[in-house]
This record gives C-alpha cells, structure tokens and sequence, in this order.
C-alpha cells in the first residue's frame, strides 16, 4: 500500500494507524509562532468506529490502509456469515457477524449494498439506504384513521420491528429508510 | 459537460475592495509616521536558517555564471531590509509577497502578504506599542495586554517552561489528552514545549484584546537579542487575537558574530535534523560589520490580518486566490 505524508491528508482518506484501518475525519494544522508545525487530524476506527484525535509532525508518512467500498449483492445467509456478490465478475465474499453489525435486519435477499473490503475482507456492510419489507404481525389498528399521529411496531419479513403509522396492516409493505430505522411510506401493490 | 468553477476567486470582490482600504491604512500610518516604504528582491542566494522554515527555490542566470543558480523565494524580506538600516535608511517598512513552504490550511497558504518593518532606535517594548496602535487603528481592537513566555505558560498550564523537567512537560501533555504519533521519549525541551504551545495555549490566547507575549527562551529567540538581565532570555516577541499568531518582532541582533553565531546553531540543528544547510548571508554579516543601528523590527501577516478585521474565518476567504479553495477544511 502507498504512503501518504501528512500534505496530502484529507478528509475520507483511508490510512493505517496501531494496526488499524482509519478514515480521515477532519485535519487541521497548527504552528506556534516560529517551530515546528503539527497537523492535528480527526479520525474514525474503521472496526468500531470509534473517534480520535492524533497529532502527526507535518511531513511524518503513514502508510494507508488497502480499503475499498464495492458494491454487492446479497446472496443468503448460512447462520454465521452473510454471503454477497460482486455482480460484475461474479466474485463472492463472506461477511462475518463483526463485519455485519445491525445491517442484517434490512436485507431478504437480491439487495444491493455497500461492502467495505479491508485486506479483501469485508470490513464493514450498509444496507440500502430504502428498503421495502412486508410486514409479518402488528396490532390491527384503526381502518382509516390517518391523522390521529399514533403509532404501533410492526415485524417485518427480515425481523426487524420499526414503529408505523396506526392505519398500516399486516401483509402490507412499506419503505424505511435504513438510515434512521424510521417508516416512510406504504409501497402500493 | 461539468462546467469549470475553480477559476472563481476565494475572495468576494466586495472583500477585496475592503482589503485594498485596509492596506491603503496602514501605508497612511506609516507615512504619518515618517517610515519609508522600500521594497526589496524576492529572490535571494541565501535565505533563513530557521529549522522549522522550509524556502522556495527557483533557478536563475545571474550575472557572469555561465548556469542558472540556485535562488531562494525570500521567507520574509528582513536581510535586504537590515542592509538598508546598516546603509542608513533610517526607518522602513514593506508590504509585500513572501514564500514558505507551510502546509496550507486555514491560516496558511505558501505565498503570503507579509507587513515588515523597523525602527531604528526602538527596543522590543517601544515597538510593541507600535504594533499596538496600528492594531487600534486597523483593526479598531481594544488596548493590547502583555504576557511574558513564563508567565503565559504558569497561568495556563501551571508550569514553568524553563524549570519543568522533560517528565513534567510529558505529564502535562497526556493529562490534556494529547496524543502524538511519535515517540515523546525523544523530543528534546523545545518541542514538547511547541506542542504546549500549539495545542493548549494558542487557541485561547488574545480573545478580547490581542495578547503579546514577550522574553521568548534563547532556543526559540530567532534573531533576537539575548536580555542582558538574563542570557537563556530573548526581547523576542509574539502578538495573538482570538488565538491567532498575529506577528513576530525582535529586539534586533546589531552585533556581527553573534548573528553568525545564531546563523551557525540553526544550520547545525538541520544537519542533526538531515535537512540541507543554508549558505550564510554574507551581504548580512558584512552589513552588520559596517555598523547596525540599534533597532527592532517586526513581521506582520497582512492576510490574518484582514481576515481578523473582516471577520472571516480563513484566509482563502481574503486572498484573491489561495491554492487551498474555501471549506474544504473540514469536510465530514
């Protein structure tokens, strides 16, 4: 993997650091007076996502980190690793339950999400920012009422459980967006 | 077809009208004050000997060299500006472009507007107060207050930047959360003291008034003349607003060998650093040998200084084209 010295820092740039991928989050270069010049650099843990902050003298190097985000589709789940395909070459890859977080909750199959690679190995998975999903059992709620504001949980087809509006019903399906884990419309039939 | 944005300037024109009515000011204080403006080559054979200055360099024919020679982008234009004080220029000032190669950000960018000026006659507290009042009038800010290095470091930090020891300096860092990607075990006193500095005390420094900070230790005294009460002291000075190094100013050096002496320490630092040494101004030192009026002089970064007086919040914003374009500093 390339070099990077502390110039060409920028946010989003992927480097190594105690053995860990990071990502850039913000950089900023300090200098007293006359002396020596730091960069003071924000950065996200790529495994946890946990924030730091590290001060590099201007011009130190670090290596970067073998990062990508390849676009994938699901295939199954055999219990333990998720399964997902590079639909251009056919390229399969596993992702374990580390690399799967809460992502698994959105997805039934055929959907296309973001897999970050790390040494070729997924890293990290995001779902679709939409997905639509039927719901499985909610309480029935009141026919037509559309704007009293209420809300109930509704199970979906993959699991999950969001909050949705008192009018929706079993077997209908309806947009969330993943982002937020919020309902944002009913999908027609 | 995207279409190119980027020949846009950083600037309004708006601020930029502003700028050329600040820069008109401060030629209008000087000339009421009797100082005469000069202006001075870029390019030089030699340049500052400064450890943490990296110079430009170009290539030029110069007169009966059969090669282009090597010439440095002057960093600052203070050894053409002395040889005119040692031929009897009497007071000076300039206003002009200087090169470093900084990494560009906010408050940096590789070519500058830098303000420089000298007072023959003056020490480093008389021409403080001169900074001073240029400052009321530019920058309508209110009367400066005054720290000394040792006094900024107690206050803040509860430290002495000349007694504590390495261990203390080390505790005092990682107490702030401070995390480097070096070694700490070996840095020597200047530099943890530059982290200190960078990190814990700058960004809070000249928030209402701008804030002086004066008597620098004799490692970090520049060109400065040592204290004659106290030799590890230098009548080196440092201005800040909101945080913000402002300028730098001396009780200038007016002694040959001991500019030498100064000359020799830096370009031994960056042999132990691995950087190439700089060739010795000789025009300087002969200069100086000639006979140097006592004086001080000051350096003042003109783009901080209207992006102070204009209240923005970067200096691309006041230079009619920086390298860095505008909020590209924190992008999430």
């Amino acid at each position: 993997m390339a070099n990077y010295s502390t110039n060409q820092f920028k946010a989003g740039l992927k480097i190594m650091l105690d053995g860990d991928p990071y990502v850039i989050v913000e950089k900023e270069s300090v200098k007293p007076g006359k002396g020596q010049a730091f960069d003071r650099v924000k950065l996200r843990n790529l495994k946890n996502s946990r924030v730091i902050e590290r001060t590099f003298k201007s011009g130190e190097s670090v290596e970067g980190a073998d990062v990508v985000d390849v676009e994938m589709q699901y295939l199954y789940s055999d219990g333990t690793l998720w399964h997902f395909m590079v639909q251009d070459n056919f390229e399969q890859h596993a992702a374990d339950a580390a690399a799967m977080g809460d992502s698994h909750i959105w997805l039934k199959g055929e959907d296309i999400c973001i897999v970050t690679l790390y040494n070729g190995q997924p890293l990290h998975v995001d779902p679709p920012i939409f997905v639509e999903l039927k719901i499985v059992e909610t309480d029935p709620g009141l026919k037509g009422d559309t704007v009293s504001g209420g809300t109930k949980p509704a199970t979906l087809e993959t699991g999950a459980v969001v909050q949705v509006p008192l009018f929706v019903q079993r077997d209908e399906i309806i947009k969330i967006d993943t982002r937020t884990a919020k309902y944002v419309s009913r999908v027609k039939s | 077809m995207q279409q190119n944005q980027h020949w846009q300037p950083t600037a309004s024109i708006d601020t930029l009208a502003k700028r050329a009515a600040i820069i008109q000011a401060i030629r209008d204080f000087f000339f009421k004050r009797g100082v005469m403006e000069v202006e001075t080559p870029v390019l030089g054979k030699s340049t500052t000997t400064d450890l943490h200055i990296e110079s430009l360099i170009t290539e030029c024919y110069c007169p009966g060299e059969r090669d282009k020679q090597k010439q440095f982008l002057q960093t600052s234009p203070e050894f053409p500006m002395k040889r005119l004080l040692a031929a009897g220029s009497g007071p000076i000032f300039q206003i002009g472009k200087a090169f470093r190669q900084d990494p560009t950000g906010r408050w940096h960018n590789p070519e500058f507007t830098l303000l420089e000026w000298y007072r023959p006659g003056f020490d480093d507290i008389t021409l403080m107060d001169e900074v001073d009042t240029l400052l009321q009038v530019i920058l309508s800010a209110k009367p400066a207050k005054h720290l000394s290095y040792q006094a900024v470091f107690m206050s803040t930090l509860g430290i002495c930047p000349f007694s504590a020891t390495l261990e203390e300096l080390k505790k005092t860092l990682i107490q702030a959360s401070i995390h480097v990607n070096f070694n700490l075990d070996e840095i020597d006193r200047d530099l943890y003291l530059q982290l200190l500095m960078s990190h814990l005390i700058e960004p809070g420094l000249g928030q209402s008034e701008p804030l002086f900070i004066y008597d620098y230790p004799l490692s970090q005294g520049g060109f400065a003349k040592v204290k004659p009460h106290n030799p590890a002291i230098t009548a080196r000075f440092e201005v800040y607003i909101k945080g913000i190094e402002l300028a730098n100013g001396y009780h200038e050096i007016t002694n040959a060998d001991e500019q030498q002496k100064r000359f020799e320490i830096d370009n031994d630092r960056r042999r132990e650093a691995g950087f190439e040494t700089i060739p010795l101004d000789e025009n300087l030192l002969a200069a100086l040998r000639s006979g140097f009026p006592d004086c001080s002089g000051v350096a003042l970064g003109i783009d901080r200084l209207i992006m102070l007086a204009l209240k923005k919040t970067s200096i691309s914003e006041v230079m009619a084209f920086s390298m860095q374009p505008n909020n590209v500093h924190t992008v999430q």
